[in-house]
């Protein structure tokens, strides 16, 4: 067994996390954490429904500023995939999905203000990266010989709408659809940031200590995005297109002089606004490397590795409870609501609500990060492991998990794991704007002190961190062979 | 004049020769069958004749290439994508014309098909598959057809309407065959392969079925 490439591979990253581990702060640092987490509990048990004009607003502004976001990014990303052949274009996709929606909301903030533009496009230009490769790869993997087929003559926009988009046209509906409850979650977040969504809400309630509320604002989310399936019909999607842009709330207005600041003065390294020079610029910039972006890196790096590590182990775990190879329909409904929660709750929100609990370490972001993971892993695998048959007499419990089902979806299971690794860094250079050291950490503290000149620095190495990691990924799936798209509709 | 002309081609997979070398002409006003046991190559030399094609070409490979999601009806108009203008195709996609679906029928009750005009060719059964793309390539109305295999999931009366269909609507073609009888019924040459070349061109009336036997040995 240990001969193998998957297993070997597999034993390697669990050693780096155990590596991690033993540099990583994981302590509990509150008084009282099972206090603070039974009063959490008791407010979900509880919820209190009774601000019911807040909580309909924050769930208006949520949604409207995931439609307005996602469909933003839908066009341009479609638009984008039409000349993804062009390198120029993908390197330009792949910086602008690797920074994350609060980053660029936080760039934003400086210059648009509180106004919704801010949200939208915080949304709409990471999810247009996003679409432009999957769109591109849908696109590329539809069947190839009606067009092959077309009489000579046939003009560009003919060929396209008859032979390519109706092949591809459910992947592309169903991928879009998943991203819209991606852009929920994103806008749920945006909240934490000042925006007024969600997250907003959330942590005012939380700061307050009134758990009812937060239980109320929870299952109000989960109830959301748990009954997409019935509310996001296609015949209603041009109503709620057209309504969303009107309930963004109106903020406050864009003082355009802030615009023209930001760009000659705020982001120009602090030493060349000065006159000092390219050789002080380098040193500027070397003070950063060393002072904040290494500590930063490094810490990111060991959180991901370790979250990366936890929410496979997770994932193996809880594929079971959704799969038909081991329990009946009613137990695996119980596990689909387990796994639909944890899927469904943000990153950065279960590591707020965790941090407010536990304290801040790297416990909180390394839980939140692989709950969510697995959840969405769980979910993929357990059913996948549904669609194949076993023979009749297969064996039971633990020896039909290690024998017979384990074995058939190791590899997907690794290959969807790996597919998630930028995922996961990405999320992870954010939580350290909760107050976790990594990249998002510094971030935070650079714009806090008004060095935006910093803070752009430090998101363009997050930016490339997140596509080395991504290239690495690439390149251990490779050597694995395992399929490099492991399923269109998921990233 | 001649429609298809082949000089000293072959194709190889990897280092494996498959086809060739050999050479063909069709003349316009020729219906040939290509006849040989599977793996002998005439697939190979239909894609080939494909891409070498000098006259425009109407072809129907195996894997029929119909759009799964786009209705009978839309897969049988794309055969005369080239002749409308942009905009109109973008139109019927949304709306289906009645000029073209006026056009169509007649083709679609030949191919007895006209009760699934609407539905999605993915929803097919294999033998509609396979009328679905026959009607394509009538519909399409080139000078030159190549088709691979066009009746081997129809039986009985209906793969004799659909080699008629075929061979009514043209006079060139070029017509890859497992069945022997109908290759003699409806062509009027026949040109075997084995082991990637030409072993056999005749005219159909000279031969008999059990002339054509000895290809399916060895």
């Amino acid at each position: 067994m240990f001969a193998s490439r998957t297993v070997r591979t597999s034993l390697l990253f669990v050693f780096i996390a155990l590596m991690a581990l033993a540099f990583a702060d994981i302590a509990i640092t509150t008084l009282n954490p099972w206090q603070e987490m039974q009063r959490l509990l008791g407010g979900l048990l509880r919820p209190d429904f009774m601000a019911m004009d807040s909580l309909a607003l924050a769930l208006l502004r949520t949604v409207s500023f995931a439609f307005t976001g996602v469909a933003i990014g839908c066009v341009a990303g479609f638009l984008l995939a039409l000349v993804f052949g062009s390198r120029l274009v993908r390197i330009f996709c792949a910086f602008i999905r690797s920074i994350h929606e609060i980053f660029w909301a936080l760039i934003f903030l400086q210059f648009f203000g509180l106004h919704p533009l801010t949200g939208v496009l915080a949304i709409a230009i990471p999810f247009s990266g996003i679409f432009a490769k999957v769109y591109s790869e849908i696109l590329e993997e539809a069947d190839q010989t009606p067009a092959r087929l077309l009489p000579s003559g046939t003009g560009v926009v003919s060929r396209f709408l008859y032979a390519r988009i109706p092949d591809a046209f459910p992947h592309l509906r169903s991928y879009t659809a998943y991203r819209l409850e991606c852009g929920l979650r994103s806008s749920a977040v945006l909240g934490f940031i000042g925006l007024p969504t969600l997250g907003y809400y959330l942590e005012s309630s939380f700061s307050q200590g009134h758990y009812s509320e937060v239980g109320a604002l929870l299952l109000v989310f989960y109830v959301l995005i748990a009954t997409m399936r019935l509310w996001l019909r296609p015949r209603m999607l041009p109503l709620y297109l057209a309504a969303a842009p009107f309930f963004l709330g109106s903020g406050f207005p864009i003082v355009w002089g802030n615009i023209t600041r930001f760009f000659t003065e705020d982001v120009v390294p602090a030493p060349l606004r000065r006159g000092e020079g390219w050789e002080a610029t380098l040193g500027w910039l070397g003070d950063i490397l060393t002072s904040q972006a290494l500590p930063g890196i490094w810490n990111t790096l060991i959180l991901t590795q370790m979250a990366l590590v936890l929410t496979g182990i997770l994932t193996l775990l809880a594929f079971p409870l959704v799969s038909k190879h081991f329990f009946g329909p009613r137990r695996r409904t119980a596990g689909h609501v387990l796994l639909v929660i944890a899927r469904s709750t943000p990153e950065y929100l279960l590591a707020y609500i965790l941090l407010q609990m536990w304290g801040p370490s790297m416990l909180p972001a390394v839980i939140a990060l692989s709950l969510h993971n697995a959840g969405i892993i769980g979910h993929l695998i357990g059913r996948q492991s549904s669609e194949f048959p076993l023979r009749p007499d297969a064996s039971r419990g633990l020896n039909r998990y290690s024998y017979e089902v384990l074995p058939k979806v190791y590899a997907p299971f690794l290959a969807f794991l790996f597919y998630r690794w930028e995922i996961i860094m990405r999320e992870t250079a954010i939580l350290g704007i909760l107050g976790i050291t990594t990249l998002g950490f510094y971030v935070k503290g650079a714009i806090e002190d008004i060095r935006f000149d910093q803070a752009m620095v430090l998101i363009l190495i997050t930016a490339t961190l997140n596509i080395a990691v991504d290239w690495i990924s690439r390149g251990v799936r490779a050597h694995l062979r395992l399929k490099t798209t492991p399923s269109r509709c998921e990233p | 004049m001649v429609a298809l002309a082949l000089e000293d081609v072959s194709a190889s997979f990897g280092k494996t020769r498959v086809l060739g070398p050999l050479s063909l002409t069709v003349r316009p006003g020729e219906q040939v069958a290509l006849v040989g046991k599977s793996g002998a190559g005439k697939s190979t030399l239909l894609s080939l004749m494909h891409q070498q094609a000098r006259v425009p070409v109407a072809y129907m490979p195996q894997a029929l290439g119909l759009v799964e999601t786009l209705s009978v009806f839309h897969n049988v108009y794309m055969g005369r994508l080239s002749q409308h203008p942009t905009w109109y195709n973008l139109l019927n996609l949304a709306w289906p014309q009645r000029k073209e679906l006026e056009t169509i029928e007649p083709i679609l009750a030949w191919m007895q098909l006209s009760e699934k005009r609407r539905a999605a060719a993915g929803e097919l059964s294999g033998g509609q598959r396979q009328r679905t793309a026959a009607a394509r390539v009538i519909y399409q109305g080139a000078d030159l057809l190549l088709a691979d295999e066009p009746v081997s999931a129809l039986d009985g009366p209906l793969a004799h309407v659909v080699m008629q269909a075929l061979t009514r609507s043209y006079a060139t073609a070029v017509l890859a065959m497992h069945d022997v009888e109908l290759a003699l019924q409806y062509t009027q040459r026949i040109v075997g392969i084995q082991h990637g070349r030409v072993v056999l061109d005749e005219p159909s009336h000279r031969l008999s079925a059990a002339d054509l036997q000895s290809l399916y040995q060895g």
